[in-house]
């Protein structure tokens, strides 16, 4: 808290089974966090992924201190800050849509975290000008938020957050209210942010694509539940289970029932891959981009039974298969001039999963 | 359970709604049709801004002949000398006369004291407290419903009847007071000080213009709580939320966050209730009497009359040539006062309110 230099060491946070239970006026209990055990480690951009409702923006409400966890602890580096205040713990928050002070102009919103703490007043300037310069908003000083774009009040919210140079950045889906160009370009900035001041930073969001570019680990949330933690490559490519391969991917995995009959995954009869799994009925994931066009693959069809959608470079090829509908995308290359179109699946990637527990068949 | 049941109200609500709409516009296509078969048909081809000022005539008709035509008749008989309001009879017109005697009534003076007092005393008052109360009222859960129903039961109640238990509370002069112990004098007693004369004979100015202060602060913090709950309630939680983070303490927030945050309110309210103070009278009837004065022992009597009250003094005889003359007159200079006050708090306003 007390360093002058930009860079960060970084604090690590640990969540022990962190619980959160809210109870509305007619007594009825909604488990939100249902006992999160994880370690974020000290300056990583680390995203809480999930579906609405699955409780990643409690989870960063906790950490944050403005929600009381029902149970469970949070460290901050080897301090229990479970019941520490908001103020206290060293965090900046960024908030969805911001939470600038409209009636206060850029300099004074910066400047306002400063005015709590026992601080020279040219020195907080100082500070307030040095945020606003890595934040890129030195020029926009003495406008009031409504006068900025959504990106600028974006950056005025980072730098707010920082200017007191916290532990922790915490995020909460600070990108969901830009348009789509300057979504991407304030991706970049935040992991920009990120990389230069070293800060452990915790983002949520629910957009898969945003997380996996931005973050150095993700934590797949479902049910207020961790679902798995791990590089979003990693998490892309070994899905624990159906809920994580379904939420990862765009356009998402293809699922459907086989069999595995003699160390072989089956459908009708069609063998799709060879597997090291027992026998039995499992769930099955393809990724779209897992299958090709082949001299003799697994399906095949004439061009006018299937559907076509040339994207540029890829193809999406659209056909029915066991009742359900499989896309597939191939090169364009490959179809060209083809009068029968035989499709197969790249090796080892098909994911299977237990039809039971929904994880991962190994 | 409870809440299927509220579900079900809701749905049934809005098909109700749906109904009513649909019942509108049959009624609307039927006023249409009917006016068509009367020949007024044409009504509905005329361009948009003729057809809004045909559908505006009723009330601008009303308007004018209740308001904007006394507003005019008023200044019009300023300038009247020894107007005769039976006769219509005059002795001529003049400029200042009627301006001039008023300013040079030692009446006038005290109502303008009066009115002061009352305007600038009350007003900061109770827009400090009602903001308070809606600050504790928005940070209430339990028996918040109850708070804002005791709060507001002032303001949906007759201000004469609440005025004349005020009086009744306060009620006692010199020689009375220590026998029939007033509600007022109890609690004055309770608290170790003597009883107090504090609305009959006996008594001093400030024991008067305190109690008829009490009664205009409580009376206007009804409809202020109301006002200012709504805006603080309707302020997003995150900038509460962010204050917290930024370690802002309760008072800070308040008002660094809060007060800005309603300042359009808070303007609003400033500009009404300082017109409406200066406009005071009704409490001061129910609370002094119809005379508005006091009759106390040495001094003869204490004059609690306020600008309106001023005016309202000259109607009780209105026969009198040249006393209309004067009552518009006085009712100019107070337009006069009330305006400069609100063009002032306007150019306040511009710089300190937050939109």
């Amino acid at each position: 808290m007390n360093e002058t230099n930009t860079k960060n060491a970084g604090l690590s946070i640990r969540l022990e089974n962190l619980t959160k239970i809210f109870t509305d006026k007619r007594g009825n209990e909604t488990l939100a966090v249902d006992s999160l055990s994880v370690v974020i480690p000290p300056g990583q951009l680390v995203s809480l992924l999930g579906p609405s409702g699955c409780g990643k923006s409690t989870t960063l409400y906790m950490i944050a201190g403005l929600l009381r966890p029902t149970a469970g602890k949070i460290y901050f580096g080897d301090n229990d800050v479970t019941r520490v205040s908001p103020d206290k713990r060293g965090i900046g928050l960024v908030f969805q849509n911001y939470a600038l002070y409209p009636h206060m102009t850029v300099r004074q919103n910066i400047l306002f975290p400063l005015e709590n703490m026992k601080i020279h007043r040219d020195e907080a300037l100082r500070l307030v000008n040095e945020m606003a310069e890595l934040v890129g908003i030195s020029d926009q000083l003495d406008k009031k938020p409504a006068e900025l774009s959504g990106g600028q009040q974006q950056r005025v919210a980072i730098a707010r957050a920082l200017v007191k140079k916290p532990d922790v950045l915490l995020l909460d889906e600070p990108l969901s209210n830009l348009d789509a160009r300057l979504r991407l370009q304030m991706r970049e900035e935040i992991k920009r942010i990120q990389r230069e001041t070293g800060i452990t930073t915790i983002f949520v969001t629910h957009d898969q694509e945003e997380a996996m570019s931005i973050s150095d680990l993700m934590i797949v949330l479902d049910l207020g539940r961790e679902q798995q933690m791990d590089t979003p490559q990693e998490i892309y490519n070994s899905p624990k289970n159906l809920f994580v391969a379904r939420f990862l991917g765009s356009p998402p995995v293809n699922t459907t029932t086989a069999e595995v009959i003699n160390k072989e995954i089956r459908i009708n009869g069609l063998v799709l891959d060879k597997t090291n799994v027992k026998d039995g009925k499992y769930n099955i994931g393809i990724r779209p981009e897992d299958f090709r066009i082949v001299e003799n693959g697994v399906f095949n069809f004439k061009p006018e039974e299937v559907e076509i959608e040339v994207i540029g470079r890829d193809t999406m090829i659209r056909f029915d298969f066991g009742g359900s509908q499989v896309r597939a995308i191939v090169d364009s290359d490959s179809i060209k001039g083809k009068e029968k179109l035989s499709i197969g699946v790249k090796k080892g990637k098909v994911l299977l999963f237990d039809t039971e527990t929904g994880r991962v068949a190994v | 359970m409870m809440q299927k049941r509220q579900t079900r109200f809701r749905v049934k609500l809005a098909s109700a709604r749906w109904q009513v709409r649909n019942f509108m516009q049959v009624i609307g296509e039927g006023i249409k049709k009917g006016l068509s078969k009367i020949g007024l048909g044409f009504l509905f081809k005329l361009p948009p801004f003729t057809r809004a000022m045909i559908y505006l005539s009723p009330a601008l008709i009303v308007l004018g002949i209740f308001t904007f035509y006394p507003i005019f008749n008023s200044f019009f008989i300023s300038f009247l000398s020894q107007y005769n309001i039976y006769t219509g009879e005059i002795a001529g017109y003049t400029l200042f006369d009627n301006y001039l005697q008023v300013l040079s009534h030692r009446d006038f003076y005290q109502a303008v004291i009066n009115t002061a007092v009352i305007a600038f005393i009350s007003v900061p008052i109770t827009i400090v407290l009602s903001l308070a109360i809606s600050v504790a009222l928005a940070a209430i859960k339990p028996l918040k419903g109850l708070f804002q129903t005791v709060y507001f039961l002032p303001y949906v109640t007759n201000s004469i009847a609440l005025g004349l238990v005020f009086a009744y509370m306060f009620s006692g002069n010199i020689h009375t007071m220590h026998t029939q112990v007033s509600l007022a004098n109890a609690i004055m007693k309770w608290l170790g000080f003597g009883p107090i004369p504090w609305l009959g004979i006996g008594t001093i100015y400030w024991y008067a213009m305190s109690v008829i202060l009490l009664y205009t602060i409580w009376n206007g913090l009804a409809f202020k709580i109301i006002v200012f709950l709504t805006g603080i309630q309707s302020i997003d939680k995150q900038y509460y939320q962010a204050a917290q983070i930024d370690g802002a303490s309760k008072y800070k927030t308040f008002r660094r966050v809060t007060v800005p945050l309603i300042s359009p309110m808070i303007f609003y309210i400033l500009i009404t209730s300082l017109i409406g103070a200066f406009k005071t009278y009704s409490s001061v009837v129910a609370i002094v009497g119809v005379t508005g004065r006091i009759t106390s022992g040495s001094t003869g009597f204490i004059d609690m009359r306020t600008i309106v009250f001023y005016v309202y003094s000259f109607l009780e005889n209105p026969g009198q040539p040249g006393n209309m003359s004067l009552a518009a007159a006085a009712s100019i200079i107070l337009f006069v006062i009330i305006l400069f006050f609100t063009v002032i708090q306007l150019q306040v306003g511009k710089r300190r309110v937050h939109y």
